[in-house]
C-alpha cells in the first residue's frame, strides 16, 4: 500500500503537470463519450418520433426527403398528391387509416401542418405514446389551431391567442395570411419530437387561406374575407403527404408496390422504419468519422501523458535508485510508473465522465430546445464502460514505456546515479 | 591500520547448499562480508572493470573505506550490495552468496540485511519523513517485524523514536514532506531509514560530504552509537582522511579493489 501512497505522492508533488493530463485526458473522454450520446441520442429521437405509421405516401421523391419533410419537418416537398389519387388510394381494402398531411406555410418559423383530427389519434411517437393536449383542446372551428409545446412556450401563446399564419416555409416571410387569423384552441404536451415544433390547422383552413391567391400571390382584386370562406365548400385539391395504416404488416409491401406504380400520378410510399435505416446509412459514415476522431483525441492525451511521464524520469533517477538501495526490485519500479500512468487515465476517466454528466445536465435542456435534440441522461451502458475500462488499460500500457526506461535505467544505474 | 584481512580470509563460510531465494544466514561466524577473487566489468561501452582478490569485514567493526572518486567505489558499493553480481568470484554477505541469488531475492536479500545512505539526496521529497524512514520495511516483512519488535511498538514509533536518538525535533518529524528539510536533517532521516529494523549492515557513501567539518562528527558518532546499540556493522567510503580516527579499521581502497579503464575514461 506503501507503493500506492507514494505514486500518489508523487503525483500530488507534480500537481501542475499531473492536473494538465488529467485535464487532457478527462476532455478527450467527455468528447469521445459525448459523441456517442449525440449519435446514440439523434438515433432514438429519429427512431422516436414516428411510430404505428405503416406507409408513408407522398408525391414522387426519394424516400429519405419525403421521410424528412413528411415527418422530421425538414426540407420541403417537390412534388404533391392530388386530393383524388388520395381518395382512391383509400379505397385499397388493406388500409385501416390515413391520416393527410398538407405543409407549406409557417409561423414565426414553425411549420404550420394541415390536417385532420384523425392525425391527434393515429400519430403515435416513442413506442406507441398517443398526443396529448396539455391545454384547451383539438381544432373545432376552421380557423382553430394546435400548436406544439415549444411554439407555445418560445412564443408564449395561451389558449385563445390570435395567430397570424405567413406564407411558405422560411423562417422570415414577408407574405403574411393576416386577412384569416387563427385562434389557438390547444396546446400540445412535450414530446420531444418535431411535433413540438409544428402549428396544427384543419386540412380544410389550408385550402381557406389560400383561396383567394392565384400561382403563389394573393389576389387583391378579388379578395375572400374569412367569412365568406366559412360558408364555402372547401375540399383541398392537393395534399403534400399521408400518413398510412394498415390492417395487416403483412400488406405492406403490397401496398407500397401498388402506390410506388400507381399509373394516374407519380408517387412514393416509404415505411419509415427502412426509410430510417437509410438515414443511418447516411449519416453513419459522418458518425463514424467522428467518433474515429475523438478516438484519436483519446489516444493524443495518452500520448501526452506519456511524454510527461518520460520527461519526468530523469529527475526522477535518483528516487529510483533510493527504492532500489531500499530493496525495491526493479519491477516494483516499473509498477510504481505503470501505477502513475494508471492512475492519471483513471482520474481523467472519473473527471471526464464527471464532466460529460454535468454538461449534459446543464446543456440537454438548451440542445432538446435549440435542435429539438432530447438526449437522455442514463447511466453509461456497457459499451460505454468497456471503452472507459479500455481506455484506464491503455493509460496502464502507454506508462509502461517510460516504465520499461526506468527499469533499464535502474539497472544499469543501481544504485549509484552517475550523472 | 591494515588488518585483519589476511587472518580471517579462508573463511569456508557455512556448508550450506546453494540457498534457495532466502538464504540461510549464519550469525555465528566473525566474518559478516567476504569476497574472493571477484572480477566485475561493465556491460555495453562503459570500459571500467574492477577486481577484488581477498576482502573481509568483521562483525562489528567500523570500516572506513577510503578512496577517492572514480576509484571504482560506486562498483565496489554496487557489489557489495547485490545491487550488480561478480562475472568471476564469491561475495558472501552473512554466510550467503549473494552471487548465486536470484535477482528479486537479493533485492530482498538486501532490504533485509542492509542499511544504506547515500552522499546526498537520500530521501523521496514528495514523501513524509516517517514514510521514508519506513520505505525499507516495504521490501521486507523480517525487517519490519523486527522493527515492530523494539518497544513492542509500531514502526512508526519505532521511526520518531530513531529519528529523535538522531537528534531531530518533534516538529521536524511529524513536517509534512522530505523536501523542506535541510540537508544535515536530510542526512539523519537517512540514518534513520539505515538503522530502522535493525539490518546487520550499514553501507554508506559519503554520508558526511555534504555536511560542514563540525556536523560531520556528531553525525558520525549519533550513527555509530545507534548501529552498536542494533549490532550493526558500519561500511563507510570517503575520500577525506580526516575522518579516519573516528574507525575502528581503515583500509584504502586501492589496495583492496584493482580498478581498470581500457579506454578512454568516462
Amino acid at each position: 500500500m506503501l507503493i500506492l501512497r507514494l505514486a500518489i505522492q508523487s503525483l500530488y508533488s507534480r500537481t501542475l503537470t499531473a492536473l494538465l493530463t488529467v485535464l487532457a485526458i478527462a476532455l478527450s473522454v467527455m468528447l469521445l463519450l459525448g459523441v456517442e450520446k449525440v449519435r446514440t441520442g439523434a438515433r432514438q429521437s429519429f427512431a422516436d418520433t414516428i411510430s404505428g405509421t405503416d406507409l408513408i405516401v407522398g408525391g414522387r421523391t426519394g424516400g429519405l426527403q419525403l421521410l424528412l419533410y413528411s415527418v422530421f419537418r425538414m426540407g420541403n416537398a417537390t412534388n404533391n398528391i392530388t386530393w383524388e389519387s388520395y381518395q382512391d388510394i383509400l379505397k385499397r381494402p388493406e388500409i385501416k387509416w390515413a391520416v393527410p398531411l398538407s405543409l407549406g406555410d409557417s409561423h414565426h418559423g414553425f411549420r404550420v401542418l394541415g390536417t385532420t383530427k384523425d392525425y391527434f389519434e393515429r400519430y403515435k411517437f416513442r413506442g406507441g405514446q398517443s398526443l396529448r393536449v396539455a391545454d384547451g383542446k383539438v381544432f373545432d372551428d376552421l380557423f382553430d389551431a394546435v400548436v406544439g409545446a415549444d411554439v407555445a412556450a418560445k412564443l408564449g401563446y395561451k389558449v385563445g391567442d390570435r395567430i397570424v399564419v405567413a406564407h411558405g416555409a422560411g423562417s422570415v416571410s414577408f407574405v403574411e395570411h393576416d386577412d384569416k387569423p387563427f385562434r389557438v384552441s390547444g396546446i400540445l404536451a412535450k414530446t420531444g419530437t418535431p411535433i413540438d415544433r409544428t402549428v396544427h390547422v384543419s386540412l380544410a383552413a389550408i385550402d381557406a387561406i389560400h383561396i383567394d391567391w392565384q400561382s403563389g400571390a394573393r389576389d387583391t382584386e378579388h379578395p375572400v374575407s374569412a367569412d365568406e370562406v366559412r360558408k364555402m365548400q372547401l375540399e383541398p385539391k392537393a395534399i403534400t403527404a399521408a400518413l398510412i395504416g394498415l390492417n395487416s404488416k403483412l400488406a405492406t409491401f403490397k401496398v407500397q408496390r401498388f402506390i410506388n406504380e400507381y399509373p394516374q400520378e407519380p408517387l412514393t410510399a416509404i415505411i419509415p422504419g427502412a426509410a430510417l435505416q437509410e438515414l443511418w446509412g447516411l449519416v453513419g459514415i459522418a458518425e463514424t468519422a467522428l467518433s474515429a476522431v475523438s478516438v484519436m483525441v483519446v489516444a493524443t492525451a495518452l500520448l501526452g501523458m506519456m511524454t510527461t511521464i518520460l520527461t519526468t524520469l530523469n529527475e526522477r533517477r535518483r528516487e529510483m535508485a533510493i527504492l532500489r538501495s531500499c530493496g525495491a526490485r526493479p519491477v516494483t519500479i516499473l509498477g510504481l510508473l505503470g501505477l502513475e500512468g494508471g492512475l492519471l487515465a483513471l482520474s481523467g476517466v472519473v473527471l471526464g465522465v464527471l464532466l460529460l454528466y454535468s454538461a449534459l445536465l446543464v446543456l440537454q435542456p438548451v440542445i432538446d430546445r435549440i435542435y429539438g435534440l432530447h438526449l437522455p441522461i442514463d447511466p453509461p451502458t456497457k459499451d460505454e464502460w468497456l471503452t472507459l475500462g479500455t481506455i484506464v488499460a491503455a493509460g496502464f500500457a502507454a506508462a509502461l514505456l517510460p516504465a520499461l526506461r526506468a527499469y533499464r535505467l535502474s539497472l544499469a544505474d543501481g544504485m549509484m546515479v552517475r550523472n | 591500520m591494515r588488518d585483519n584481512s589476511e587472518t580471517a580470509k579462508q573463511s569456508t563460510g557455512p556448508a550450506a547448499p546453494q540457498p534457495a531465494p532466502l538464504a540461510a544466514v549464519n550469525p555465528i561466524a566473525a566474518e559478516i562480508v567476504t569476497m574472493s577473487g571477484v572480477r566485475f566489468a561493465w556491460p555495453g561501452r562503459n570500459p571500467f572493470a574492477i577486481s577484488v582478490e581477498d576482502f573481509s569485514v568483521t562483525r562489528g567493526t567500523r570500516l572506513l573505506l577510503l578512496g577517492p572518486s572514480g576509484s571504482g567505489k560506486s562498483t565496489f558499493l554496487n557489489l557489495l550490495c547485490g545491487i550488480i553480481t561478480p562475472q568471476e568470484g564469491r561475495i558472501s554477505v552473512l554466510g550467503t552468496n549473494i552471487g548465486k541469488l536470484s535477482g528479486s531475492a537479493r533485492d530482498q536479500f538486501r532490504a533485509e540485511h542492509f542499511g544504506i545512505i547515500f552522499q546526498m539526496f537520500n530521501l523521496l521529497p514528495y514523501a513524509s519523513v516517517i514514510d521514508n524512514v519506513v520505505l525499507p520495511l516495504q521490501f521486507s516483512s523480517k525487517r519490519r517485524k523486527r522493527a515492530q519488535e523494539v518497544d513492542g511498538g509500531s514502526v512508526s514509533t519505532e521511526s520518531e523514536r530513531l529519528l529523535t536518538r538522531l537528534g531531530l525535533e518533534r516538529s521536524v518529524i511529524q513536517g509534512l514532506t522530505a523536501s523542506s528539510l535541510s540537508v544535515g536533517q536530510q542526512q539523519r532521516v537517512a540514518a534513520a531509514r539505515a538503522l530502522i529494523g535493525r539490518p546487520e549492515l550499514i553501507v554508506a557513501d559519503e554520508p558526511t560530504s555534504s555536511l560542514d567539518r563540525g556536523r560531520q562528527a556528531a553525525f558520525l558518532d549519533l550513527l555509530f552509537a545507534e548501529a552498536e546499540a542494533a549490532g550493526a556493522t558500519v561500511i563507510m567510503v570517503s575520500h577525506d582522511e580526516s575522518l579516519a580516527p573516528a574507525f575502528s579499521d581503515v583500509r584504502r581502497l586501492d589496495d583492496i579493489a584493482k580498478g581498470s579503464r581500457s579506454a578512454a575514461p568516462c
